[in-house]
């Protein structure tokens, strides 16, 4: 008896052994992270992440900060909820493409714009902003958090560190 | 009696654990493997099996060490069709576009494309196509190979090593010559890897020496090219070179340059050089003043062919893809050809370009979708009435044409002379530009819808300003015509 029991703590061992030597692999304790880098681990998010260190907000918001619900049991419902999708997606490659954000993800992102901007904008919000036909605050401020345009980088401008024409007269 | 009862309910519960950690194991070690496959493909962008060079024009052993790339690139012989571009179905050369709309045929009189004017076909098929085409019959000169095959070796040879000589030395040849020099040297290739890669670093790169000249001449001009900050840069430092597409270039503009050395207006012919005519700028109006301003043997003014009917020396526009979308809100915005002809494609944990270059109608969620966030559906209304007011535009301005034409003609046979009809085919030479400018561009009008709609909304008013000339030649005009 003994000898089974031993036998099946080796599998056992051997099982959560390569579980954890798996979840090691896959960086799987960064997720607990507050890390931007670890939104990008698969290669999936790059353009996103890239894009989100040229846009207005990689100073004072990362990944999280706008796409998770602030505190408590709502954050980690949604992180889980995140995680399980984006891993079997990117797992079995089914998901559509270019990836867009999801309904309820899209709430999340309109609750955490007014955790920060509520006091000024708290009298054009007056009303539900959470209804489906409400408008989102990024409807007009779309290129706040990653720019333009996301997949590609954004124009790059002439005036951008150029020497305005005629200033060599001087 | 204890023991007992343990050991006859233990083992099927002991069989069953071992058999879950079994399965346990095994999800484990396959998502571990699929991990790692993940984490592979995003490290190897490439392995170079075997070697290229500026002389490997075959895309073929490129394709050993870029099989991504070179499968897509293959995909360009497939049959595509949009509603308004295209061919699809058979392996027989594409319809004529010249049956299906009449006044092409009418317009293109006394040049080569009223023998033979078809819808294009992909990448794939460029060099075949050209030496397919019944323009043939008319001879034609070496130049067209610049673009239709991967010429670059053989204008090496050409120029004893310099391409540059070899390029400016191709146009005294006929096409027939150059096209049995390019079938013996074997490079006998459409557009390949090498000519928009640096072998070593596949870095995009222009090969095409007539790119580098016209880019550099549009640079030396002062045309306003806010879409082009490499260059409006290069203006604002001193000067002491050249510009150079390869130094000066951001990599988003390469992304349009390196489709720019083909899919441009140029004068490729028997009298001079392959030119591309940017030296004033790159509107309708730039171009059409930079062939104003430049001779054609003993003739002043440079022209393509003289009309056959009305005798006017018109000009013939080639395919100015690269100077419209430069006029567009795409190109402002800083969206390059190859982000809506060849998005990015995810092929596992790697992102790279699709080499089927093709109409971004055909794929529109990369094309379209990565920027604008709304459904499929609605891109390709929004489109196609674009497009469609672009065609119906283009209708009136060839129905004005050949009202212009049919006016031409009539005062002729009433015994009007050719100076008498001067304006009116001064205006014929104008119409015809503009009309011809937005109809051989293959977008619809897509690539810069405002500024289509200006150029055939002009084409349509001097066409008009030519039938009134031609209907009043006799007598005193009551009617003030600008003809600026």
């Amino acid at each position: 008896m003994s000898k089974t029991v031993a036998l099946v703590g080796a599998l056992a061992g051997t099982m959560i052994g390569l579980a954890a030597f798996t979840f090691d692999y896959a960086h799987g304790l960064s997720y607990f992270s507050h890390d931007p880098k670890a939104c990008a681990n698969c290669h999936i998010m790059n353009p996103q992440y890239d894009s989100w260190q040229g846009a207005s907000h990689h100073t004072s918001a990362t990944c999280v900060d706008c796409h998770l619900p602030h505190a408590g049991l709502g954050k980690w419902i949604a992180k889980a909820d995140n995680g399980f999708r984006h891993s079997k997606g990117f797992t079995f490659e089914d998901f559509p493409e270019p990836i867009r954000i999801t309904d309820g993800n899209s709430r999340h992102l309109q609750v955490n714009c007014l955790r920060c901007h509520g006091d000024l904008v708290h009298d054009l919000v007056a009303g539900s902003t959470s209804d489906a036909d409400a408008v989102r605050c990024v409807h007009c401020h779309r290129d706040v958090g990653h720019g333009p345009t996301t997949g590609m980088g954004g124009p790059e401008l002439v005036s951008a560190g150029a020497v305005p024409r005629g200033a060599s007269n001087e | 009696m204890n023991d007992a009862s343990r050991k006859s309910v233990s083992l099927p519960v002991l069989i069953g654990v071992a058999v879950a950690f079994a399965i346990g194991t095994a999800i484990a070690t396959a998502l571990l493997m699929n991990i790692f496959e993940r984490k592979e493909e995003a490290k190897n962008q490439y392995i170079q099996i075997v070697e290229v060079n500026e002389d490997t024009t075959d895309p073929e052993k490129w394709g050993v060490n870029w099989p991504r790339e070179y499968e897509t690139y293959k995909r360009t012989a497939i049959a595509t069709r949009t509603r308004f571009g295209g061919h699809g179905g058979s392996e027989a050369m594409p319809e004529e576009k010249i049956e299906r709309d009449p006044w092409l045929k009418r317009m293109f009189l006394g040049y080569a494309f009223a023998i033979d004017y078809r819808d294009r076909r992909g990448h794939a098929y460029m060099l075949e196509d050209q030496e397919k085409t019944e323009r043939l019959s008319k001879p034609q000169s070496g130049s067209c190979l610049h673009c239709h095959a991967s010429i670059m070796p053989l204008y090496r040879e050409l120029g004893g090593g310099d391409a540059v000589k070899g390029f400016e030395a191709s146009y005294q040849f006929s096409y027939e010559e150059l096209n049995k020099k390019l079938h013996d040297s074997g490079h006998a290739f459409p557009v390949s890897c090498v000519d928009c890669h640096v072998p070593k670093t596949m870095q995009l790169r222009v090969t095409r020496p007539g790119f580098t000249r016209g880019i550099r001449a549009l640079a030396e001009s002062d045309a306003p090219v806010p879409h082009l900050p490499s260059v409006e840069r290069w203006r604002a430092g001193n000067r002491a070179t050249p510009y150079d597409p390869n130094r000066d270039a951001s990599r988003s503009e390469m992304r349009s340059f390196v489709c720019g050395q083909c899919h441009v207006e140029y004068y490729c012919g028997t009298n001079m050089p392959l030119t591309f005519p940017w030296g004033r700028g790159l509107t309708a109006e730039d171009v059409e003043e930079y062939w104003n301003s430049i001779p054609l043997g003993d003739a002043p003014r440079f022209f393509d062919y003289r009309h056959k009917e009305s005798g006017a020396e018109v000009l013939k526009a080639q395919h100015p893809e690269f100077e419209l979308w430069s006029q567009g809100i795409h190109a402002r915005t800083g969206v390059s050809c190859a982000d809506c002809h060849m998005p990015y494609v995810r092929d596992g944990a790697t992102k790279v370009s699709d080499h089927w270059v093709r109409s971004p109608l055909l794929n529109i969620s990369r094309a379209c979708q990565t920027c604008h966030r709304v459904s499929e559906d609605e891109i390709k209304q929004r489109v196609d009435k674009i497009q469609q007011r672009n065609f119906d535009l283009m209708q009136r301005g060839g129905a004005a044409l050949m009202g212009l034409l049919d006016a031409v003609q009539a005062a002729k046979a009433a015994g009007a002379t050719d100076e008498q009809l001067r304006e009116a085919l001064e205006l014929q030479r104008k119409a015809q530009w503009r009309l011809d400018f937005i109809a051989a561009e293959n977008s619809m009008g897509f690539h810069a819808p405002q500024e289509a709609a200006r150029v055939l909304g002009e084409a349509i008013d001097y066409a008009r300003q030519g039938q009134i000339a031609a209907m009043s030649w006799s007598a005193p005009r009551s009617v003030d015509v600008a003809t600026n």
